[in-house]
């Protein structure tokens, strides 16, 4: 005969797995290699090189209105650190193409963007909140999460952690 | 030998850190930030007419002194 205490030790180790299951987070944190922005799909124009370079990966919809105020600051950065070798790339998680596609040409963004087609690639960065950017230095490492858009705070404190990434060298920090 | 209790509070405790964890724990969200496009839809807002959230309010001022406490929008993508 079976111990009368088997059926509640199972149930509790069954809670115990829920309960632990329901803390586990997939989220790219700051320190994790993020993942290849090629699962995302074609860019447009193409994606540019990332390797051994400092990348701002800005996730946005054409419906998240903190998005489209962020376009003009993005672009800002871009055109102030592109020279000293800043890539950005902004990745749309729309479902629809006509709506990404008329963000696009309505906004007329300097740097490559992307749609992220099955959504594939924020499934697995697992994105906090809409919108996030993530810093990626030139080890190809996490550095910096943003998330939202609080216009010149937001803006002032990327130029400073774009400024300290670009000053590494390549390899990552010394 | 051990006291039959003890399974059972391994249980209670087990359970209670189950719930706490489903309730408070990122794990408990749903519909994650990039999935809330529809909720962003215009026509998902429950004060989309404010001619008609007017005459609500005027309603429920005069017919049931009731003013207020309709709490903040009840859709959108969540964003910032």
């Amino acid at each position: 005969m079976s111990s009368p205490h088997k059926l509640p030790r199972a149930a509790a180790v069954l809670a115990l797995a829920l309960a632990l299951a329901g803390t586990a987070r997939g989220e790219i944190k700051v320190g994790d290699v993020f993942p290849p922005l090629a699962a995302a799909g074609p860019a447009d124009p193409g994606l540019p090189a990332t390797s051994g370079r400092v990348v701002l990966v800005d996730f946005w919809a054409s419906w998240c209105a903190p998005c489209k105020s962020s376009f003009p600051a993005y672009a800002r950065l871009y055109a102030d650190y592109a020279p000293r070798g800043l890539v950005v790339v902004a990745v749309s998680i729309d479902n629809s193409a006509d709506d990404y596609a008329a963000f696009v040409r309505k906004h007329r963004p300097p740097f490559p963007t992307v749609r992220d087609r099955d959504q594939g690639l924020v499934s697995t960065v697992a994105i906090p909140g809409m919108p996030t950017s993530y810093l990626i230095g030139r080890d190809g490492r996490v550095r910096y999460v943003h998330e939202g858009f609080h216009t010149g705070e937001t803006e002032r404190t990327l130029r400073a952690e774009i400024q300290s990434l670009l000053a590494e060298p390549a390899g990552g920090p010394p | 030998m051990r006291s039959p209790r003890f399974p059972r509070l391994i249980l209670l405790a087990g359970l209670g850190l189950a719930a706490a964890a489903g309730c408070a724990g990122p794990g408990a969200v749903r519909v994650h930030p990039w999935e809330r496009g529809a909720l962003a839809d215009p026509t998902m807002q429950p004060d989309r007419d404010p001619l008609g959230s007017a005459m609500s309010e005027h309603v429920f001022y005069s017919r049931e002194a009731a003013s207020g406490g309709r709490g903040v929008g009840g859709s959108g993508c969540g964003c910032n």
